[in-house]
């Protein structure tokens, strides 16, 4: 997939650091994700995985520590953030689907704007990407015609136009109805399977188990605990992994 | 309703009995609503039309105020008075929603290039916001030619029409600030995502939806405009104000007025009848509703 495969991992995030005024939120955060590859967040409500994701999508200055993606530092303010960005898919728990636009015309806007993809080109592509999660039928609709399951699987048909090299997903599911769920789980399983290197923050336990290479459980502003699902989620070494998993049930 | 996309797979469909009589329990509550407002309506007018004709003095205002010769005599002036309020009017609407919206976005801009532009906006909006329109009028009708300045123009109009984009800027930039403002940050987090830029942001996702939302405001100012636009007669210019007045002295009656007032009250129905109508279309607030489902209750 990707043109400079130089060996080391596809997104590297080395000792960064995240304060909103005295909450110190992200507190030296150590995580490489390879190509590929599927990393899931868990951890309590707090504990900094959105925070995590939106440093990675630039949403967020870092205040320390850096992050590589694919060997480049994207935390240099040189850097042209908007390129960086364009290069990422973030999808985000409230959709956050353009409510003015119809649903061809929220696929097809970054394509337009920032890659300069001539609409006829850029429609037929969102159109193939629409087939591709099952709404090429909802195209010409406004997203506050479509159901919460279906608004979030065009946020990810959104974010999958300009052929990203890393996707974000922060707690895609949460805010749907559990008969909903599924349906979004599925294409992410798929977008796995095809290839996609994907950095994931759920509650969903079962999704973690299934998909992920490597399960993180984010405590005190740091990875307290990872490894693979069986190790993290069947065998937890730290007291506070136990205890979260506990009470999640 | 707004489920027209799901109806092809109901070609075949009857309504069932119960549907049939609920239908027709509606249509009948529809018909009886109709009476109801229709009876109501003109017991109300009666009664106050009642109250005012009965009143002592009736007869003697309605001569003065509501003599039918004297509103048809008057009535050309003031149209053609009314037909520069409207011609102004649709000039500075124009002018303001441009120069407002550069404000709006004007103090908006981050960065230290931008920062004697955003000062600058700042400071006018503050200025002309304060200042009471009649005193900016006069400032700019009588002060401005009195500098004999080349290219100054000196007609009562373009001079009207100026301090009227002054003053108003001020306000509807606020209104549009106050839109940009109520876009939720998650809209700007998703374009920024995109890889789209601040500008392209702006442009794209939050103005669209800013503007939107205060439609109802910006027509509200419209209308205010409106009748402002009769504020030009101070400087000289024949608006419908200033035809009525004309016409008031002539005839020595005050219909003339109740002429003006009424073509006013006329001019803004339709246009507050077409931003009802467009803010319910879909698409056009977004946001509201959230999820499918709400349709019936917006
Ligand atoms: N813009 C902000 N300003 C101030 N505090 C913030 C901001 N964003 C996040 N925080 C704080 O940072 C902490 C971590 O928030 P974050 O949203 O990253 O948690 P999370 O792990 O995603 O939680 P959840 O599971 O509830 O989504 C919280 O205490 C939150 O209050
Ligand atoms: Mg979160």
């Amino acid at each position: 997939m990707s043109a400079t495969d130089g060996g080391g991992p596809l997104l590297s995030i080395r000792g960064v650091r995240k304060a909103f005024g005295s909450t110190v939120v992200l507190d030296g955060i150590d995580l490489d994700v390879d190509a590929h590859r599927c990393v899931v967040l868990i951890g309590a409500s707090g504990s900094g995985k959105s925070t995590l994701l939106r440093t990675v999508d630039l949403l967020e200055e870092v205040d320390d520590g850096v992050i590589l993606l694919e060997g480049e530092d994207i935390t240099d303010p040189r850097q042209d953030a908007d390129a960086v960005r364009a290069r990422m898919g973030m999808v985000f728990q409230s959709f956050n689907l353009f409510p003015h636009m119809r649903v061809l015309d929220n696929v097809t806007l970054a394509s337009r704007l920032v890659h300069k993809v001539p609409r006829p080109q850029a429609e037929e592509r969102a159109t193939a990407i629409l087939e591709r999660v099952g709404l090429a039928a909802k195209a010409r609709a406004f997203p506050d015609e479509l159901s919460g399951g279906q608004q979030q699987r065009v946020a990810i048909a959104r974010s999958l136009v300009s052929s990203p090299r890393l996707m974000l997903l922060d707690e895609v599911t949460s805010a749907l109805d559990p008969e909903l769920v599924g349906e979004v789980l599925d294409l992410l399983v798929e977008l796995k399977a095809e290839g996609m290197t994907m950095v994931v923050a759920t509650h969903e336990m079962g999704f973690a188990r299934h998909v992920a290479d490597e399960v993180c459980f984010l405590h005190a502003g740091r990875v307290h605990e990872r490894g693979t699902p069986e190790q993290v989620l069947g065998d937890p070494q730290q007291e506070r992994t136990r205890d979260f998993l506990r009470r999640l049930g | 309703m707004t489920a027209s996309a799901e109806r092809s797979a109901t070609e075949a469909w009857t309504p069932s009995a119960l549907q049939v009589e609920r239908l027709a329990y509606r249509r009948g509550q529809a018909r009886r609503s109709t009476l109801v407002a229709v009876a109501s309506t003109v017991a109300l007018t009666g009664v106050a039309v009642l109250a005012l004709t009965s009143s002592p003095g009736w007869p003697r205002v309605r001569q003065s105020f509501f003599d039918p010769d004297v509103a048809l005599l008057a009535l050309p002036r003031v149209l053609e008075g009314l037909w520069l309020n409207l011609r102004v009017m649709a000039v500075c609407a124009v002018v303001i929603l441009v120069v407002a919206l550069a404000l709006a976005i004007a103090r908006t801009l981050r960065g230290p290039v931008f920062f004697p532009l955003r000062a600058a906006a700042t400071a006018y909006v503050d200025v002309f916001r304060g200042l009471p329109l009649i005193l900016v009028l006069l400032l700019v009708g009588f002060g401005l030619p009195g500098l004999r300045l080349q290219g100054i123009p000196t007609q009562a109009v373009v001079l009207g029409g100026l301090a009227l984009v002054l003053t108003y800027s001020a306000y509807v930039a606020e209104v549009f600030r106050a839109g940009i403002e109520s876009v939720h940050p998650s809209q700007v987090a998703a374009a920024r995502s995109l890889g789209l830029t601040r500008a392209q942001t702006m442009r794209t996702v939050v103005l669209p939806q800013a503007v939107r939302r205060v439609v109802p405001a910006l027509l509200n100012d419209l209308v205010a405009l409106q009748k402002d636009s009769g504020l030009i007669s101070i400087l000289g210019a024949i608006d419908a104000v200033r035809a009525a007045q004309i016409q008031t002295s002539v005839h020595a009656n005050f219909t003339p007025y109740v002429v003006a007032g009424f073509l006013f009250v006329l001019l803004t129905i339709p246009l507050t009848r077409v931003t009802e109508a467009l803010s319910r279309r879909s698409g056009w607030l977004g946001a509201t509703a959230g999820v499918a489902g709400a349709g019936p209750l917006r």
